[in-house]
């Protein structure tokens, strides 16, 4: 075909395009994952039985914070990532002030107890299962973020995977959040850390399988 | 530049909002300035024009993608590039680039690079006007030197040879400013 008639044709299919769609249809992507991952957690391992007294506690909302921050910064990574040209370098490097914060908290809570406490805070009762669930209830998540992302135009593949997998794998750490009953800071920054890295990892490597266009 | 750029971004905002005049003058625009990009990146015409119609057709379906807070070009040569790299990885042909070109087929995103060329611009303030024209037209712009030399009415050869000069005088600087920094 000739250019001037690829242009012409083009031209004939413009419609209106809204200066929000990117961030709207990663949120549509992200929301129909988070809403499978969500019933399956339900179904597949049950909300904890005490989540209302849960919720007095700063334990509950220190995990469901860690994994909501991490998943905010991480989603707007991958908003810019989705842009060619556009720079995501502040918004990969927010994605560590969580990690910090809770690793600093961490180290105050096993800071001068005993070995026992210090391997109970660190292992608690779910370290074996943990991240297996929260990478397995980030699957939904992560086929709803490169669902909305290969929409797009993610210029550094890799990259912009494994910052999809990390989105995925903060909004499936947030959803197991409700089930798991672990209280302790250095449980959650080992454990979950590596359950949503885990989904990272995995979305860096197939960031350019999945995301060429 | 910038008049195009200011041109080629009311263009894009007029077509993102609908305006199917604007967007066909934007896109037969757009295909000129792709046939040059592509032209003296790739030694083969056809896959040339080959990548300019799919720059386009890449344009057109992901222009969603473009931040209206953000400079138009920047955008359009980074689909451009992708576009170019995802070509010559498929390995269907081999690149023709020229080593001087080689220098912004890898460069990073143009966004990021803003604080660079800050600092880019205030070191070329220290250069003679016309040799700063000519590698702002030839080494930032993109365009050839003959062109450049069209525009600034020298010789072909003079605006080579400024452009020589003017980045070893550039490279002189940056050398002296590390040391500095380094005592």
């Amino acid at each position: 075909m000739k250019t001037d008639e690829l242009i012409d044709r083009l031209a004939g299919e413009l419609a209106p395009v809204s200066r929000v769609a990117v961030p709207r249809t990663l949120a549509l992507g992200l929301g129909a994952g988070a809403a499978v991952s969500f019933v399956a957690m339900w179904l597949w391992l049950g909300i904890r039985p005490d989540l209302a007294s849960a919720a007095d506690t700063s334990a509950f909302w220190m995990k469901f914070f860690y994994t909501l921050t991490l998943g905010c910064f991480a989603f707007w990574a991958v908003e810019r990532l989705a842009r060619p040209g556009a720079g995501s370098r502040v918004q990969m490097t927010l994605l560590a002030i969580p990690v910090v914060v809770l690793l600093v908290l961490a180290l105050v809570q096993i800071d001068g107890v005993s070995r026992t406490a210090r391997m109970h805070l660190m292992m608690g009762a779910s370290a074996n299962v943990c991240p297996w669930r929260i990478a397995i209830l980030s699957l939904p998540v992560f086929a709803g973020t490169f669902w909305a992302l290969g929409k797009f135009g993610p210029t550094r593949l890799v990259v912009a995977g494994a910052m999809a997998g990390l989105l995925a794998g903060a909004f499936g750490a947030w959803i197991y959040a409700f089930h798991c009953d672990e209280s302790a800071a250095p449980f959650v920054v080992i454990w979950y850390t590596l359950g949503i890295a885990a989904i990272g990892a995995l979305g860096g490597l197939l960031g350019r399988a999945l995301l060429r266009w | 530049m910038l008049a195009a750029e200011a041109q080629l971004k009311a263009l894009m905002l007029s077509a993102l909002a609908g305006d199917a005049a604007a967007y066909r003058a934007l896109l037969a625009a757009l295909g000129e300035l792709l046939r040059r990009y592509y032209a003296r990146r790739l030694r083969d015409a056809a896959s040339a024009e080959d990548l300019v119609q799919e720059t386009l057709i890449a344009v057109h379906t992901r222009r969603a993608t473009y931040d209206t807070a953000l400079p138009f070009t920047p955008w359009l040569y980074a689909v451009a590039r992708y576009k170019l790299l995802d070509h010559l990885r498929r390995g269907r042909v081999r690149a023709t680039v020229a080593l001087d070109d080689a220098v912004d087929l890898f460069a990073e995103d143009e966004s990021e690079a803003a604080l660079a060329r800050r600092d880019l611009d205030r070191l070329l303030e220290t250069l003679p006007a016309a040799t700063r024209e000519a590698i702002r037209q030839v080494k930032i712009e993109g365009l050839t030197t003959g062109e450049a030399a069209e525009r600034s009415g020298r010789s072909e050869i003079a605006v080579r040879v400024g452009i020589h000069r003017g980045l070893k005088a550039l490279g002189d600087k940056l050398r002296e400013g590390r040391s500095r920094e380094d005592r």
